[in-house]
């Protein structure tokens, strides 16, 4: 069974950029739109990580990171979030809440699997 | 052909973005103040920026920027939405639509630049791109290659894993960068009442060698680097120069810190090893020792792998027949078996003298026999490059194109194993290319790159070394593998096969799923014969694959033939040997066990079943059975299986003796070893008993 890996994103199209590089290299990915949507998805599934945008409607990242982390079973999985350059200040917020590290938009599929190995294993 | 589907997904999204975005721009024309509204827009803009530059529309992210950052600023409340605002974002969503039609198209002149400059005037900046971005996180700045050993001291904060961080990660991946030492400072640790096991308390010292530069080392930490305190020195260089003169481990300890000059002086003048001093006066833990020692050692031996380097070219070397060899090897053999009996003696006379003489011989012979061995072994690289040519004819022949990628080259086997090995490999690389991967075309069709990969890697794992050949063609369909068994006879209609069982299925005898048979492979003599020979090598052949995305077929081999680990148990009075390599675990075997189980052979091992063969029955071995018995857990062919013993004596350095020729048809024995006190120990081929009772 390949590692499972939980993708928050309200861009549809990051989503499946997001799933296809992670399904090529053996994860498998669950989906979901916004932090609302993602709380919604994973009771009762074991999530190996977590990779979240941060600006999203419903529940923004930030929030989701600070409810994920409150649950005994996210409380030490590595959590990545993703920012645009303009949002250093954001970065030290979701750091502060428990993120475990950052991508900066845009990336490509390497980077994504660079930072993935690098936080999984 | 990948990023082509994101892009059209892109575009598809983008479309829907820009309706929602029309939609709420024009009720933010009613209701200006609504501030859901404004998100919502900011939000459109943030993703069609976001997303476009992933997916290569860079000039769209650059003009969309403009109108982000303004929608920001509203909702920040610094800035009023306006009429003329919002009929400018109209006109801008007519432009983002062209644009993401036609990605060529620049926002440099025209309606595009006004509509810029527009939105730029509102954020009080210059009509200017996005900033070019970004790759900083994986930037890596070699600094020369110039290989330098850097002394990094990581000191995690003690709430480090409540985000996540995993540091055996970081650790790995820093000796990934080079030769690596890494000694933990464990003092911090409280008593396990005031443990919090959340908490992280060890912090590390980490001796690096490597040519990549200190900016690749920053980049392993560069999530943590708030975190922890992290320093990083450069210690020694090796073109000759070193940083300053760090032999002696006083002088490290001084100028890491943890003692001043001063009170290294004081305590030199007494005379003594520092390192035990040091700790003994409580002056530094023990642990800041061990890294300093470490540190020490590290540099003497890289200087000393960079000097055996320079030498290695002038050294000379002479021929031996190889038949001259196999005598050394025998001979150490013997005198292992011999030292086993001397150590044994000593230890029962307990004389201290005997026992000295004893331990050193005994040391003697390790070494003796380590470096035995090692004259004997080859690196298998020879065998490896012959492959290319082979891939090169078979894949011009089948008209399919064909990468080889060979992986550890340089890992040493012995001798006899190589030579064994050739026609192994020949075989399995033929299967590969033949059944394995596709012709161009259906690679293609299938979305995978025209050439094929065949990867062969070899390298250490314990005390095997285990070959890898994966290639990235079609996999084994296990409903193909399926239907050609049930027609073979191999199977009942209507047994269903997992993957695995339909990749052990190859492995049979008489198996061939090729549909027609070509000149290089699939005539079904194939894969059980490689499976003989690998087992006749005291190895393991195992087969994973996964439909259409390759196969992996490993091989795993003892790194010598002539001595291995071996478990030593007792049956009665006979002494019997387990190879190591197949055991999983030892458990015991208690009369109510044997009651649960209602006359079968089996036992339940937390929750799995376990049947077991009873050594004592197999062997018609007489004698009083022990009330509770013991059960070596062996795993064969991916299944668990028991052997049942009186008692499990503990771990022996088997010296394989062959049985002779007489013995060739007496199954279960591979071969058998003389023990310490000059009793012999047969070997248990646990493979071969584990077929003939199936």
């Amino acid at each position: 069974m390949g590692k499972v890996i939980l993708s928050v994103d309200d861009s549809a199209s990051i989503r499946q950029m997001v799933k296809f590089t992670l399904t090529k290299e053996g994860y498998e990915v669950i989906e979901a739109s916004d932090g609302a949507d993602a709380l919604s998805k994973i009771s009762g599934k074991k999530i190996d990580m977590v990779v979240t945008d941060l600006n999203m409607p419903n529940m923004d990242g930030i929030t989701l990171i600070k409810e994920l982390r409150k649950q005994a079973a996210f409380k030490f999985i590595p959590i990545i979030m993703l920012t645009t350059e303009s949002q250093d200040s954001k970065k030290q917020e979701g750091k502060s809440a428990g993120a475990t590290g950052w991508i900066v938009k845009p990336f490509k599929p390497e980077q994504l699997l660079g930072v993935v190995k690098k936080v999984l294993g | 052909m990948s990023a082509d589907i994101h892009k059209q997904a892109f575009v598809t999204e983008a479309g829907e973005l820009l309706e929602d975005l029309e939609q709420s721009l024009m009720e933010l024309e009613n209701t200006p103040d609504d501030s859901d509204l404004v998100a919502k827009v900011f939000r459109a803009m943030h993703t069609i920026k976001g997303s476009g530059s992933m997916f290569g529309f860079d000039n769209l992210a650059a003009f969309v920027h403009g109108i982000e950052t303004a929608y920001d600023l509203v909702r920040e409340g610094k800035l009023a939405v306006t009429q003329e605002m919002i009929e400018n974002s109209l006109k801008s969503c007519d432009v983002i639509k062209e644009m993401v039609a036609d990605e060529s198209l620049d926002s440099s002149c025209g309606e595009p630049l006004e509509l810029k400059s527009f939105f730029a005037s509102l954020h009080g900046g210059t009509p200017q791109d996005a900033p070019a971005s970004v790759s900083v996180d994986t930037e890596k700045t070699s600094a020369g290659k110039t290989l330098t050993t850097y002394r990094i001291q990581f000191k995690p904060y003690e709430d480090i894993f409540s985000r996540g961080v995993n540091v055996q990660l970081l650790l790995n991946e820093l000796m990934e960068l080079g030769e690596c030492r890494i000694v933990a400072h464990p003092e911090r640790i409280p008593y396990l009442e005031e443990l919090e096991s959340e908490k992280c308390y060890v912090n590390w010292d980490i001796i690096l060698s490597t040519d990549k530069g200190e900016n690749a080392i920053r980049d392993v930490f560069i999530f943590v680097e708030d975190d922890c305190d992290i320093t990083i020195t450069p210690v020694a260089f090796y073109d000759g120069s070193e940083v300053e003169n760090h032999e002696r481990i006083g002088d490290i300890l001084v100028e890491k810190g943890d003692i001043s000059r001063a009170e290294l002086e004081n305590i030199l003048s007494e005379k003594k090893r520092l390192g035990e001093f040091l700790v003994e006066k409580g002056v530094v833990p023990s642990s800041a020792v061990a890294a300093a020692l470490e540190e020490q050692l590290h540099i003497k031996n890289m200087k000393e792998t960079k000097a055996k380097k320079a030498e290695a070219e002038s050294m000379t070397s002479i021929r031996v027949q190889s038949d001259k060899l196999d005598f050394l090897v025998d001979l150490v053999g013997e005198l292992v078996t011999v030292q086993a009996r001397l150590s044994q003696t000593a230890a029962r006379k307990n004389e201290p003298e005997l026992l000295k003489i004893a331990e050193d011989v005994e040391r003697l012979v390790w070494d003796l026999r380590d470096n035995t061995m090692s004259i004997r072994m080859l690196p298998i690289g020879s065998t490896f490059s012959k492959f290319n040519r082979l891939v090169r004819d078979l894949s011009h022949s089948l008209g399919k194109k064909i990468e080889l990628v060979t992986e550890g080259a340089e890992t040493e086997l012995d001798k006899t194993v190589i030579e064994k090995l050739n026609d192994p490999l020949v075989h399995l690389i033929r299967n590969s290319i033949d059944h394995g991967l596709e012709m161009p075309e259906e690679r293609k069709a299938s979305g995978k790159k025209e050439t094929g990969t065949i990867t062969l890697s070899a390298r250490h794992s314990g005390d095997s070394v285990l070959i890898q050949i994966t290639d990235n063609g079609r996999g084994i369909d296990p409903e193909k593998v399926r239907k050609k068994a049930i027609e073979k006879g191999l199977i009942a209609e209507g047994v269903e096969l997992t993957a695995k069982e339909a990749c052990d299925l190859i492995l049979a005898p008489g198996f061939s799923t090729a549909e027609a048979v070509s000149n290089i492979s699939g005539r079904g003599v194939g894969m059980d014969v490689v499976k003989k020979n690998i087992e006749s090598l005291k190895g393991t052949l195992d087969i994973s694959s996964e439909k259409g995305k390759g196969t992996v077929i490993s091989l795993k081999l003892p790194l010598t033939l002539a001595i291995i680990d071996g478990l030593l148990i007792r049956v009665a009075d006979q002494f019997f040997i387990i190879p190591l390599a197949v055991v999983e675990e030892c458990i015991e075997l208690t009369p109510k066990d044997v009651a649960n189980s209602h006359g079968r052979s089996i036992i339940q091992v937390r929750g799995d079943i376990v049947p077991y063969i009873k050594l004592r029955e197999l062997f018609g071995i007489k004698g009083n059975v022990p009330e509770i018995q013991q059960i070596v857990v062996t795993e064969i062919d991916g299944r668990r299986v028991g052997f049942v013993t009186d008692a499990v004596i503990g771990d022996h350095q088997t010296v394989i003796k062959s049985l002779g020729k007489i013995f060739k048809e007496v199954h279960g024995v591979s071969g058998a070893t003389i023990l310490g006190d000059g009793s012999v120990a047969l070997i248990i081929d646990a493979v071969k008993i584990y077929h003939g009772i199936e």
